[in-house]
Parts: C-alpha cells; sequence; structure tokens
C-alpha cells in the first residue's frame, strides 16, 4: 500500500509539470494562474505567423538532422569495433568516448566555446553546435548500438565474405540489415537531444539562434508565456513519439537477430 | 591420390604467442581430413589460415598448387561451415543458400538451392525463416549454403558440438555420405577423438600449434607415436619396461607382464636398447572369466574399482610389479559375471597389442 502511494506521488511529481504545459497552452490568459479562465487556441495560430520562431525551428532541425546522423555514424564505428575486434586499452578507449555523458554540460559548453573562439579561431555557427551536440549524443548513440552489435555472431560477416562477397559487401548486406533497428533507434533519440538541447546550443550558436534558444528569449516578454506553453507542448509531444518510436524498433531489432532484450534505455 | 591443399613450414603468431609452429601437411583431392586436438592447440586457427581468415607468419599455404598468400577468403575455392553456423537471421532458407549465388550469375538460382537442399535432406524448406530451425537443421542450411558453390574444400569447424549426442551420432554418418556423394575434400576440425575417428580418412592431431601425428585412425589408435597422442585418443595403459634387443624383432622386458618378443612395428618412432614405455589398450587386454580357457599369455591379478556401462564393464586391476591398475574393457557377454572389487582374477594379454614408445 506504501508501494504503491509512493509510486503514484512519485509519478506526480515526474509528470505533473509536463501535465501543466497543455494546459496553460489553451488556456485564455495571458497570466500563467488558476483559475483557468476560458479554452483559446489562438497560441497555436501565433506560432504559425512567428517569422523568427520558423527560422529556429528550421535552424533546430537542420542541426539536429546533421547530429543524428554523423553521430550514428561514430555510433556505429565504435560499436563495430567494441564487439567484433579486441585492441590493447580496448575498456578504457570506450570508456573515454562514454564520459561526455556525464560531464555537465555547461562545463563541456564553455570549454568547447573556449576552442572554438580562442584556439581554433573560428566564428559561432550552426556547425560549432553541431560539433558540440555530435560529442554529447555520440555516447548515447554507441549505448544504443551497442546491443545491436554485442548481439551479432561475429561469424556472421565472415560467412558472408566466405560465401564471395568483399568485406564492405559483407558488412551492408549482413551487418547492416541486423543492426538496423538499432540505428534508426540511434539517429532519433540523437535527433531528439539535439533538439532539445539548450546550454550548448546558448554557448555555441552564431547569428541564427535554435529553437530551444529562442525561447529562452521569449521568456523576457511575459506575455508571450503562453506561446511558449504552445510550443512547448508540441515539443513534448513530438519528443515522446520519436522516443517511443526509436524504442520499438530497438526492441524488434532485438526479436530480429532472435536475443533475449536486456538493456535500452527505456 | 593428387594432392589439393598442401602446407609447407607453416607458422602463425598472434602477438607473442605462437599459434602454429611449424605446420607440414598435405591433403589430398577427394579426402575426408580431421584436425583433432584439445581447445587451444591451433586446429582452428590452422583451419582459418586455410579459409583464408587468417594470414600465416611463414611458410607457404598451396590450394590446387597456387601460392594463395594474400588472397582473401572470398577469391579462395574453400567454403566453410562455421561453428554457430552463422546462418543469416534476417533471410529466408533459401535466401541464406542462395547467398553465395550473388557474384555467380552463371548458375540457376531457384534449381540449384531445390538441389543442395534436397541434397540435406531439407527439401520444402526453402520459404521458412532462419529462426525457425533446429540445431539440426541449421547445420544443413549452413551445409546447402556452403555446398551450393561446389567448393574444392568444405571446411567444417567443430560442426557437431552444438548438437545432442544422438543427433551428432546421425550427422557423422550423414556428413560422411554427403562427402562420398559429392566427392569434395573435407576438412573437418573437431575435439572429440571419436568423431574424428568414425568419419576421417586421415587424422592430424595437433597439441600446441604442432602436429603430433597424422595417420589414418586405425594407425593412429593402434600404433600411435606419444604418449599423448595415445591419451587424448582413447584409453590406454602404460608400463615401464626395458628393451633388451632392438632389431626386426624386438625383445623387452615389461614391469608385471614379463619378457616377450615383439615386431619392429609395434614401437612407431624406432626404440633403442634401455628403458622404454610400453602402452596397452583396456580392450586388448581381457578378464578370464570361471569356465572360459584361453590360448594367451595370462597373469594373475585382483580386481581393484569396477565401472559398469550397460554393454560394457571397465575393471581396474592390480597385479604385482605394477604401481598402477591395469584398466580393462570388458562386454557383457551372455553368462558373463559383473566382478566384485577385491576377487582374484586372470588377466589375459598378447604381445601383439602393445605398443613401444621412447
Amino acid at each position: 500500500m506504501t508501494l504503491r502511494v509512493y509510486a503514484i506521488a512519485y509519478l506526480i511529481f515526474l509528470y505533473a509539470p509536463i501535465v501543466l504545459l497543455p494546459v496553460f497552452a489553451f488556456n485564455d490568459a495571458t497570466i500563467i494562474a488558476f483559475p483557468l479562465s476560458g479554452f483559446t487556441t489562438d497560441w497555436f495560430s501565433q506560432l504559425l505567423t512567428t517569422q523568427a520562431l520558423h527560422r529556429s525551428v528550421q535552424n533546430s532541425l537542420y542541426i539536429a538532422c546533421i547530429t543524428a546522423v554523423l553521430s550514428t555514424i561514430l555510433g556505429v564505428c565504435a560499436a563495430r569495433a567494441g564487439a567484433m575486434y579486441n585492441f590493447p586499452m580496448k575498456r578504457s578507449i570506450i570508456g573515454l568516448v562514454m564520459i561526455p555523458l556525464v560531464l555537465p554540460e555547461i562545463i563541456v559548453a564553455v570549454s568547447l566555446l573556449v576552442v572554438a573562439i580562442q584556439i581554433l579561431d573560428m566564428g559561432l555557427s550552426n556547425w560549432t553546435v553541431i560539433a558540440a551536440h555530435v560529442l554529447i549524443c555520440t555516447p548515447f548513440s554507441i549505448a544504443i548500438l551497442n546491443g545491436a552489435f554485442q548481439n551479432l555472431d561475429p561469424s556472421m560477416e565472415e560467412a558472408a565474405m566466405d560465401l564471395g562477397e568483399s568485406r564492405w559487401s559483407a558488412f551492408r548486406l549482413v551487418t547492416l540489415p541486423l543492426v538496423m533497428p538499432g540505428i534508426v533507434s540511434s539517429m532519433l533519440i540523437a535527433f531528439t537531444i539535439s533538439l532539445d538541447e539548450f546550454i550548448i546550443a546558448f554557448f555555441l550558436t552564431g547569428a541564427n539562434p535554435t529553437m530551444p534558444v529562442y525561447i529562452w528569449g521569449l521568456l523576457r516578454f511575459p506575455a508571450s508565456l503562453p506561446v511558449v506553453m504552445a510550443l512547448g507542448t508540441i515539443l513534448v509531444s513530438m519528443s515522446i513519439v520519436l522516443l517511443t518510436i526509436a524504442e520499438i524498433l530497438r526492441r524488434r531489432g532485438m526479436a530480429r537477430v532472435g536475443v533475449k532484450d536486456k538493456g535500452g534505455f527505456l | 591420390m593428387t594432392s589439393l591443399i598442401s602446407l609447407s613450414g607453416v607458422n602463425k603468431y598472434f602477438g607473442d604467442y605462437h599459434a602454429l609452429r611449424d605446420i607440414n601437411l598435405t591433403i589430398n583431392q577427394g579426402e575426408f581430413f580431421s584436425l583433432l586436438g584439445p581447445s587451444g592447440c591451433g586446429k582452428t586457427t590452422l583451419l582459418r589460415t586455410i579459409a583464408g581468415f587468417e594470414g600465416v607468419s611463414s611458410g607457404v599455404v598451396m590450394i590446387s598448387d597456387r601460392d594463395v598468400a594474400g588472397v582473401p577468403a572470398n577469391q579462395r575455392p574453400t567454403n566453410m561451415v562455421f561453428q554457430s553456423y552463422a546462418i543469416f537471421p534476417h533471410l529466408t532458407v533459401a535466401e541464406n543458400v542462395a547467398f553465395g549465388l550473388r557474384k555467380r550469375p552463371d548458375i540457376d538460382k531457384s534449381t540449384a538451392v531445390d538441389a543442395a537442399l534436397d541434397m540435406v535432406g531439407l527439401t520444402g524448406f526453402g520459404h521458412r525463416s532462419a529462426h525457425e530451425l533446429s540445431g539440426g537443421q541449421r547445420q544443413r542450411v549452413a551445409l546447402a549454403r556452403a555446398l551450393i558453390l561446389k567448393p574444392k574444400v568444405l571446411l567444417l569447424d567443430e560442426p557437431l558440438s552444438a548438437l545432442d549426442k544422438k543427433m551428432r551420432e546421425q550427422m557423422q554418418v550423414e556428413l560422411m555420405q554427403l562427402q562420398r556423394h559429392v566427392g569434395i575434400t573435407f576438412i573437418l576440425v573437431t575435439h572429440d577423438q571419436e568423431e574424428a575417428l568414425v568419419m576421417s580418412d586421415r587424422i592430424a592431431v595437433m597439441f600446441d600449434g604442432e602436429i603430433g601425428q597424422m595417420d589414418d585412425p586405425e594407425t593412429l589408435y593402434r600404433r600411435p607415436n606419444s604418449r599423448r597422442v595415445a591419451e587424448f585418443i582413447g584409453k590406454m595403459n602404460f608400463m615401464d619396461a626395458r628393451v633388451t634387443r632392438s632389431a626386426a624383432q624386438i625383445d623387452v622386458d615389461v614391469d608385471g607382464l614379463g619378457a616377450c618378443t615383439i615386431d619392429a612395428e609395434q614401437a612407431p618412432v624406432g626404440i633403442d636398447v634401455g628403458l622404454a614405455k610400453v602402452g596397452i589398450r583396456p580392450e586388448t587386454l581381457a578378464i578370464l572369466f570361471d569356465g572360459e580357457t584361453t590360448v594367451r599369455e595370462t597373469i594373475s591379478g585382483v580386481v581393484d574399482e569396477v565401472v559398469y556401462y550397460g554393454d560394457m564393464t571397465y575393471y581396474d586391476v592390480r597385479i604385482d610389479g605394477v604401481d598402477t591398475p591395469l584398466n580393462i574393457a570388458m562386454k557383457n557377454l551372455i553368462g558373463r559375471p559383473v566382478l566384485d572389487v577385491g576377487e582374484p582374477t586372470t588377466v589375459v594379454w598378447d604381445a601383439r597389442s602393445l605398443v613401444l614408445l621412447p
């Protein structure tokens, strides 16, 4: 009984703030407070007509897509190397690659800013954000893809080569289809992380802000709070959908190679 | 017989580890050849150097009179059945079997796949997906997939180790029949001595990266050239002995058994006058039960241990002058009792079944 109460309290603590988002996004008042005054979709229609927002969304999508692809490619390389080969210091190297997962983002952001401006002397642009996002997304990609690659029989690629295929086509014809669900899942998660990420983008973004940075800018104007709520509602729903698809694909991939599911984030 | 594969002076190092030590061997066209040895003896590494998955550190590998150094696996006339079978789980049985035909447009796919599935007894299984198959069926798919390319050599890496005992015995016979039917050279890697004895034309026994002995199964079993070969393949009793004359006939005085004269052939690696070891297989000794008679040599002993197997009983019998009891295998024929520990008994032996080793 106590356990049940605890579980319910815990879930409320986790999700109540998120539930408030759609509540106020449809509330007909500029002040975020109870009691609710009435139903409106004005805030959503304002979203549709704000040019600056559109530009920032485009920016974010651009950054998130490229980040997803790059971090997944790096993840595939790392996961395949870890699963199929033995090399000196393997564990330490894999461990080092995973560290950005637990580094405070603000530290990463500040040091990357220093590196970009003081050392490399490059201007801030979408590409500095992409580089930083790849850094923080790659560990997630590796974690997801590790599962897919660890479950592969290493003889599988050898068998394909033995049957006449080159190393690359053995990878393409056998390994790639078997880890494809992991790849898609990794791209979706990296995409989601990059799309939502604020701190690093805030430090490294150039002339064009990403969407989270734009939202933060809006917060200075209390009148635009309900618009932020509306935008947040859309983002949360999108994130949930993407993460669900990613997890479904990951599980389907496990079933496909016929192994027991032992990992994953969800 | 024409030689198909020959290895001369092959060495392989993994870092500091010397995995293959000066391997020399020739495998003939149409032969069923086995590499037998305990795990870690280098037999799988040797198979992989023939397949092209491992290069050699020194020495020459020839397939069909062609030096295959630097030739990758996909360009060698060899195909392999992997220990895990490595069936592609995202493809159907037919797609698995047809995989190697991608690079061979000259072969009609569906006819070849049907023929290959017929050959391994999986007629009509083509549409099944790989994870619906049992262990034995997966192995047959792996065989069909490798044989469809009509390789000169089929390499089998412990193909029966994942199967249960009944299935294993059945597949041993099927593999032999299949090999005779297709006439392709088979090279089998196994740690199971019985499997190697049953199936092979010739066996190379490997220890620590070296070939200890290479012979046909009967010679290997009856005339092992070292103690470790004798003990790896079946059981053997060993006794101390002194050689008093070594010529076309050898005079030897065996502890516990006494003096006898044997053929020079019974000393596979030759023998000098002096100390030696005598080996004798448990089934070439016998216990003389009440009412039985023999024309062979006898010696008396006391039963030390009895292990009953149903069709067989293994006795350890202690005889005077020998520290270790003799292990004797007896078939439980009609009327034969199972003796008790401590019973006095008579052991029958024959000089012709002795093996003399340095």
